[in-house]
């Protein structure tokens, strides 16, 4: 009894770290130190679990904690900035598949009448068996939903998949079917719960619907798709939490539960849409637009562009993904100094959702050394843009593209958008005059004042420093 | 009892969550979700308990799996995100934005 009040009091330690830790990590400058208090409160919770009474063997923990700290150090160390929204992906799969071996566990155990009175002594209440099986399932379902959702995003992600929506037909159907299947199972495997074959069945079904439900989302949308999926591995743990009585399972989970649903939303508010919207919009039709665009596409050299900067005192970068993919952040960390140096100014516009993660471009301008305090958000910039001498964009098309305020009817329609075609120049630097990820044509490049760079954007951007350095 | 015990818990922690993350910056927003996704590898300590139960086979190996794959979660999970907030500087000297032009 002692061991129990010991480690639920170290549990509320751990409770108080990851609060603390993650209001740390709301503020650049103490968000390093948040992370390692929330990493200290997960060591002391798990070094405490280790005296709980029903560990009797040590050798198979010691065995799997090496194992997957080792992989975890690895891949956390080798890993591009580039390929973060992939690989945080994949760790939130992994966290969602631990749910759901653990609600496997749980169910296994509870099946065995032995076990089952230990179960209800850890819980301190009566033998419910009913529920604490039914929770259990719930642990499976949301742990296989993560999972397989997280690794069809880490695949679109990394474009080891194609990024586009997949759609069949008969898809609502088979998905509601799904949703039948989840009640069918879960009634089966409650009033079964010796049976092994509903807790396959259940694994199966949450696994096939996390594909399903994931596939239908198109590459543009994979940031809130992340989020969510984050959210759900926090709510996998709750319910692993509820299922084995367990507190600090439940409180951690559910701070990321919450914690990841917020984001979610501020991410749609940032797209001006609902998440309904997100998640089903790979089943409405492409909508035929109305309005043509017109003009012709200007392209310029880097040794014209070099002579517009020089000349420039204000200068807009507004970074997309193409910038990750050609890893330009050095590049345009120089290209700031020289324009600095020069006299002039440089900010940033980052859009919500540029790149493939909310705060993507960020992380990768942080890793250029370009301080934060030259990031701004979305409506600072679009307030004074009139004022920039240039905008550059790089690599960056769907947050850019004017035809989210007026081509009615195209999926990116209603999304609030850097405004870059309001500064005096616009210099896009791309590879090629093709749409960007979200499929969408972008009349950006078709204005009066936009001029085309085409090729990668590290090169672009290192003939122009060179012309810079010629001066 | 318990169960409405642990019902207050579930809605005083999402409140907290709710207002832990309402005023982050966006500039944060990729190691936040990565850091709160190291804290949801807690799922560790249920898989500590449930493979070193000492029940039979398959609940050690599910159990054993388990905890390798929540450890990668958290130590992943924590490096990673420690990688990332070590980049971001704000350096001395620096122009205030919205000075200029």
């Amino acid at each position: 009894m002692s061991n129990e009040i010991l480690i639920n009091a170290v549990y509320i330690v751990a409770a108080c770290l990851f609060i603390l830790g993650l209001k740390l990590l709301s503020h650049p400058s103490t968000s390093r130190k948040g992370n390692m208090v929330s990493a200290v409160g997960m060591f002391l919770a798990v070094v405490i679990t280790l005296i709980h009474k029903d560990i009797i063997e040590y050798q198979w923990i010691i065995a799997g904690i090496i194992v997957g700290g080792a992989v975890g150090a690895v891949f956390a160390k080798r890993v591009e900035m580039t390929a973060m929204p992939e690989l945080v992906s994949l760790f939130n799969g992994f966290g969602g598949l631990a749910s759901l071996a653990v609600g496997w566990t749980t169910v296994i155990e509870l099946a065995n009448p032995d076990v089952a009175d230990m179960a209800a002594a850890v819980t301190g209440g009566g033998t419910n068996t009913s529920l604490l099986l039914s929770i259990a399932y719930i642990s499976i379902l949301i742990g296989g939903i993560t999972f397989s959702g997280s690794v069809i995003a880490w695949a679109k992600l990394g474009e080891r998949m194609t990024t586009g929506a997949i759609t069949f037909k008969g898809q609502n159907w088979v998905n509601i079917s799904f949703i039948v299947d989840f009640f069918v199972v879960g009634y089966l495997l409650v009033q079964n719960p010796q049976d092994p074959m509903w807790i396959y069945a259940a694994i199966a079904v949450s696994i096939m619907f996390g594909v399903l439900a994931v596939i239908p989302i198109g590459g543009a949308d994979m940031p809130v798709v992340i989020s969510l999926l984050n959210s759900y591995s926090g709510i996998a743990a709750t319910a692993a939490g509820f299922a084995i009585g367990n507190n600090i399972l439940i409180v951690a989970g559910l701070l990321v539960g919450a914690s990841g649903i917020i984001l979610t939303n501020i991410m749609c508010k940032a797209m001006n849409r609902s998440l309904m919207n997100v998640l089903l919009s790979g089943f409405s039709k492409p909508v035929d637009s109305t309005m043509k665009i017109e003009g012709e596409l200007k392209a310029m050299t880097p040794d014209d562009a070099f002579y517009v900067l020089e000349a420039a005192q204000s200068v807009l970068v507004v970074p997309g993904y193409g910038m990750a993919v050609a890893q330009a952040q050095h590049a345009v960390k120089e290209l700031q100094e020289l324009v600095e140096e020069n006299g002039g100014e440089v900010v940033y516009g980052i859009h919500p959702v540029a790149g493939r993660m909310p705060g993507h471009m960020n992380v990768l301008l942080a890793e250029a050394d370009v301080s934060y305090d030259l990031l701004l958000e979305m409506d600072a910039v679009n307030q004074r843009m009139e004022t920039f001498d240039v905008a550059i964009v790089i690599g960056a098309n769907d947050v850019v593209n004017p035809a989210a305020k007026e081509m009615k009817g195209s999926p990116i329609y209603g999304m609030p958008v850097i405004e870059v075609e309001r500064a005096r120049t616009v210099f896009v630097l791309k590879r090629s005059a093709n749409a960007g990820f979200a499929g969408v044509d972008n009349p950006l490049f078709f204005r009066e004042n936009t001029r085309m760079i085409y090729g990668d954007a590290k090169e672009t951007l290192n003939s122009i420093i060179r012309e810079f350095g010629d001066d | 009892m318990e169960t409405i015990y642990l019902l207050f818990i579930v809605v005083l922690a999402a409140f907290l969550g709710f207002e832990l993350i309402r005023k982050v910056p966006a500039t944060l927003h990729t190691p936040l979700m990565s850091g709160a996704n190291a804290i949801s590898g807690i799922t560790l300590v249920g898989a500590l308990i449930s493979s070193g139960s000492g029940n039979d086979t398959l609940t050690t190996i599910i159990g054993t799996a388990a905890v390798a794959l929540a450890t990668i979660n958290v130590v992943g999970g924590y490096m990673v995100t420690d990688r990332m907030l070590a980049m971001f500087k704000k350096k001395s000297g620096s122009k205030k934005p919205g000075s200029g032009a």
